[in-house]
């Protein structure tokens, strides 16, 4: 066994370094919010924040992730409060069916950590990797900027 | 609940002997049974389907149970708003179970738009003849007149006396079981306060935190991990296998019951390997590629049935109109075996308890699902409960119910719960595609333009959308169903895309024959005033000057309208070919109208995720197979829109609260794929007749 940190805690998770991340995450600590879409990296519906950056958890043996702190989308609000780049999709109603909501969440985190206010254009490109089969990519646009103007109209960093 | 034989389910008992009060606590209970469907509407010649019921109890809340399903398109809220509206309650005191097989009315299935047109009707009734009873049991409380109660936010107060009551305490104590008389009233759209205003969507909280658990995030203890073998190539039938490797693995059941062949293990990593270790022995078929296709469906008609919506029709004289025309034209349309590709892949948990059997299932179709499951395990439908979770979308993809019957024959064989997900190529190779269409269309005009005949003819889709929305005196419209090589069934806008797209392109080809702008061309025709209003505004938003088409000039723009399900839409594209040939989209502007909007929010949402879908099949998705194998069935060969494939999508939505309210998931699709082609055309002087439009990106 070898722990694993999600959302602040720490895990017991058999040594297996090549189950994937999102293997370990879904099946394993039944943090279900993290999504499996494809399996290949195609769609982006299993990010997770590695170190505060977006990967694909499909694509992570889960030993590369020992050691480090991960944040899954069940880790991201505050108790009650949610998140700002949550708080936006809400408000934007920037999802239909919502299978691939927590991927571009965690895609909008880590690009709104290195970029606070992204250009259409850097959004567009960020989250290329990130599909939503419902098409809801305009208001998912629209929401990622709501967030940034929400974050720093809060005077807070984006985490 | 506990699971015990003496369950049966809601809809196989007379309304006034369900168990409402036993199983929600005493309150009041409004039942509209099911409705024979009109006779020259959709499902006519049907059984009685639909029907709703409101309980209201001594919380204050109200429990509606309607038998649709939400699988990601939003009728959840938008139902929900209808009810909140008749019975004035805020949308937090409005709680909807859909598709919930032991509780809700008999449904055929969520498919064909029907939710808004169906149960949106019918949970108005329900709600309105539910604010009646309220108002007479609050006439009663307060010692006033009915027409002196007044009712708002769950509270009945008397006008006169100002005294007040709230819906929780008027029912205490009560079981009563009213139906819904004839003369139910429900509030008219243009009265409306709560529904047809912006609104956000009742689960957002949970989806935004990952909570909302989908068909495939469910768990419950001791469950396995199925897998079900499937044939390496479309058509080839098992021969023989051996189960012998699989069930020597740990934990792991395997079993072949008639045409199934599946494993059962305790993780999903164990199922696979017993899955690779089943031997199996398939005997294949030859089976048509790719390139003969159109050729095969041509020489495979077969009979229609099940989802084959059939049209012929015809008036006047097509051949003599034909012999004398000065102008004419003939062309083949084609469109593309697409696949659904929801997010969430299909997805079945499977239960057994005391000899009942329950089934989570993300799917289109409880009610069938439960008679499928019930038939192929020989138990009453009694004992068989289908519950649709949240579910990652649809699109008309999630109609069969193989799955549940496997994991519920694997959960027997097992002694053990079993959830079964398809992988995604599972999902590519195993699901169902839209068909492909193959449409002839031969039209004569005069040499002013006017249309005098139109010969339309559909091989392998259905009618839908293959009517004439143009005034053309000669007509000939028929489908033909063909024997597909590659399993199709239901999608949404299925028959309507490919309809639309030959007919809106072939309408600009005449258009420019005659030297006729696009969008006069098609006001000239228009038999319908609604389609004309909604093709004038998107003309205008979009900036339309008259001039025939085309300018060649390396842009382009292009129109096209579509008139389907009572939905009526018009869409505008603008395009760019350079040089180098490779085609951007630039702009798009959609106008639509179905009647009295509900959900302004969610159908704005709808039209451009329909937009955005339709796209997809326009510019480059397409299945491709070889003697009966599917050679693309992941994300990374078989393209789907992405961000940066959109452009920007105005979207003009036209409320007629005049109007019975219309479903929008579909309609609003079917005039992208003309749209685009007819700019490609006036961007080169290049005339596009097949979908995908571009497979590569570039404008050949
Ligand atoms: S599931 Fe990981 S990218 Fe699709
Ligand atoms: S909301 Fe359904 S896939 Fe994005």
């Amino acid at each position: 066994m070898t722990k694993l940190r999600v959302n602040g805690t720490d895990h017991s998770v058999p040594i297996d370094p090549d189950r994937s991340l999102l293997y370990v995450l879904r099946e394993e600590l039944r943090l279900t919010g993290t999504k499996y879409g494809c399996g290949e990296g195609e769609c982006g519906a299993c990010k997770v924040l590695v170190d505060g950056v977006a990967v694909r958890a499909c694509q992570t043996p889960v030993g590369e992730a020992v050691g480090r702190s991960i944040v899954t989308i069940e880790g991201l609000a505050q108790g009650e409060h949610l998140h700002p780049v949550q708080q936006a999709f809400v408000e934007a109603g920037a999802f239909q069916c919502g299978f691939c909501t927590s991927g571009m969440i965690i895609a909008a985190v880590s690009l709104l950590a290195r970029s606070s206010q992204p250009s259409v254009e850097e959004i567009r490109a960020a989250m290329d990797g990130n599909l939503c089969r419902c098409g809801g990519y305009l208001r998912i646009i629209d929401a990622v900027q709501r967030a940034s103007r929400l974050s720093s109209g809060a005077g807070g960093a984006v985490p | 609940m506990t699971a015990s034989p003496a369950v049966i389910p809601f809809d196989l008992l007379p309304p006034n002997e369900r168990p409402y009060f036993d199983r929600f606590g005493n309150g009041l209970v409004v039942v509209l049974p099911p409705r024979q469907p009109d006779p020259s509407g959709w499902g006519a010649g049907g059984p009685p389907h639909g029907g709703a019921w409101i309980h209201v109890g001594e919380d204050g809340k109200a429990r509606a149970f309607i038998g649709k399903v939400e699988v990601g398109q939003g009728t959840r809220t938008a139902l929900s708003l209808l009810v909140a509206e008749e019975l004035r309650l805020p949308l937090s005191s409005v709680e909807l179970t859909m598709g919930d097989t032991d509780l809700c009315p008999w449904d055929m299935g969520t498919f064909g738009s029907r939710s808004m047109p169906d149960a949106g009707e019918h949970l108005r009734l329900t709600g309105a003849a539910t604010r009646t009873f309220l108002t007479e049991l609050a006439a009663v409380r307060l010692s006033a007149a009915p027409t002196e109660v007044e009712l708002a936010e769950g509270t009945a107060k008397a006008r006169d006396s100002g005294r007040s009551v709230r819906y929780g305490e008027l029912v205490k104590g009560l079981r009563r079981v009213e139906l819904v008389p004839s003369d139910a009233k429900p509030n008219p759209p243009s009265k409306w306060t709560r529904a047809g205003r912006p609104a956000q969507d009742v689960g957002a909280r949970e989806v935004v935190t990952g909570n909302r658990r989908y068909t495939s995030d469910l768990h419950i203890p001791g469950m396995l991990h199925g897998k079900v073998l499937f044939p390496p190539s479309c058509g080839a039938k098992l021969r023989s296998v051996d189960l012998s490797r699989a069930q020597a693995l740990p934990g792991v059941t395997a079993i072949h019951e008639g045409d199934l062949v599946a494993v059962a293990a305790p993780d999903l990593r164990m199922a696979f390997a017993a899955l690779k270790a089943l031997r199996a022995e398939w005997e294949a078929t030859p089976q048509p590629s790719e390139k003969e296709i159109v050729e095969y469906l041509r020489h495979h008609p077969v009979e229609g049935e099940d989802f084959w919506d059939m049209v012929h029709h015809e008036t006047g004289d097509v051949g003599a109109a034909f012999g004398s025309a000065p102008v004419s034209l003939r062309e083949t349309y084609t469109t593309a075996y697409i696949a659904h590709a929801p997010m969430e892949t299909r997805a079945v948990l499977a239960s057994w308890e005391d000899g009942r059997l329950t089934v989570w299932l993300g799917t289109q179709t409880p009610f069938r699902a439960r008679e499928a499951v019930s038939d192929a395990l020989e138990l009453s439908p009694s004992n068989v409960r289908i519950i649709v979770p949240p579910t990652g979308s649809g699109f008309g993809g999630k109609h069969t119910s193989d799955l549940a019957v496997a994991a519920a024959r694997l959960a027997k064989a097992a002694g053990h719960p079993v959830r079964v997900v398809f992988s995604r190529e599972e999902e590519f190779t195993q699901a169902y595609f839209r068909p492909m269409a193959v449409v002839d269309i031969r039209s004569a005009a005069e040499q002013d333009g006017t249309l005098t005949a139109w010969e339309f003819h559909v091989l392998n889709a259905g009618a839908s959308a293959a009517r004439l929305p143009y005034r053309v005196a000669n007509q000939k419209i028929d489908n033909q169903p063909s024997d597909s090589p590659l399993s199709q069934a239901s999608y949404r806008a299925l028959a309507a895309t490919a309809n639309n797209f030959a007919r809106e392109s072939h309408l600009d080809e005449v258009a420019a024959r005659v030297g006729a702008d696009p969008v006069e061309y098609r006001l000239r025709h228009l038999a319908d005033d609604r389609l004309a209003t909604v093709l004038r505004t998107v003309a205008e938003r979009a900036g339309w000057s008259p001039r025939p088409a085309p300018a060649a000039s390396g842009s382009g723009r292009g129109i096209a309208v579509g008139l389907e399900k009572e939905g009526r839409v018009a869409t505008f594209a603008e395009v760019r070919v350079p040089e180098d040939r490779h085609l951007e989209v630039v702009r798009i502007v959609t106008g639509f109208e179905c009647g009295a909007i509900v959900h302004p929010t969610n159908l704005r949402s709808q039209v451009e995720g329909g937009t955005v879908m339709a796209m997809g099949g326009a510019l480059f998705e397409a299945i491709h197979f070889e003697n009966g194998r599917i050679l693309n069935p992941s994300f990374s060969r078989y393209r789907v829109p992405r961000f940066r494939d959109i452009p920007p999508i105005e979207v003009i939505l036209l409320d007629r609260p005049d109007l019975p309210s219309q479903g929008g998931g579909e309609t609003p699709l079917i005039a992208v794929a003309p749209a685009i082609a007819n700019a490609i055309y006036d961007a080169t002087g290049k005339r596009l007749r097949s979908l995908p439009l571009t497979p590569d990106g570039t404008v050949p």
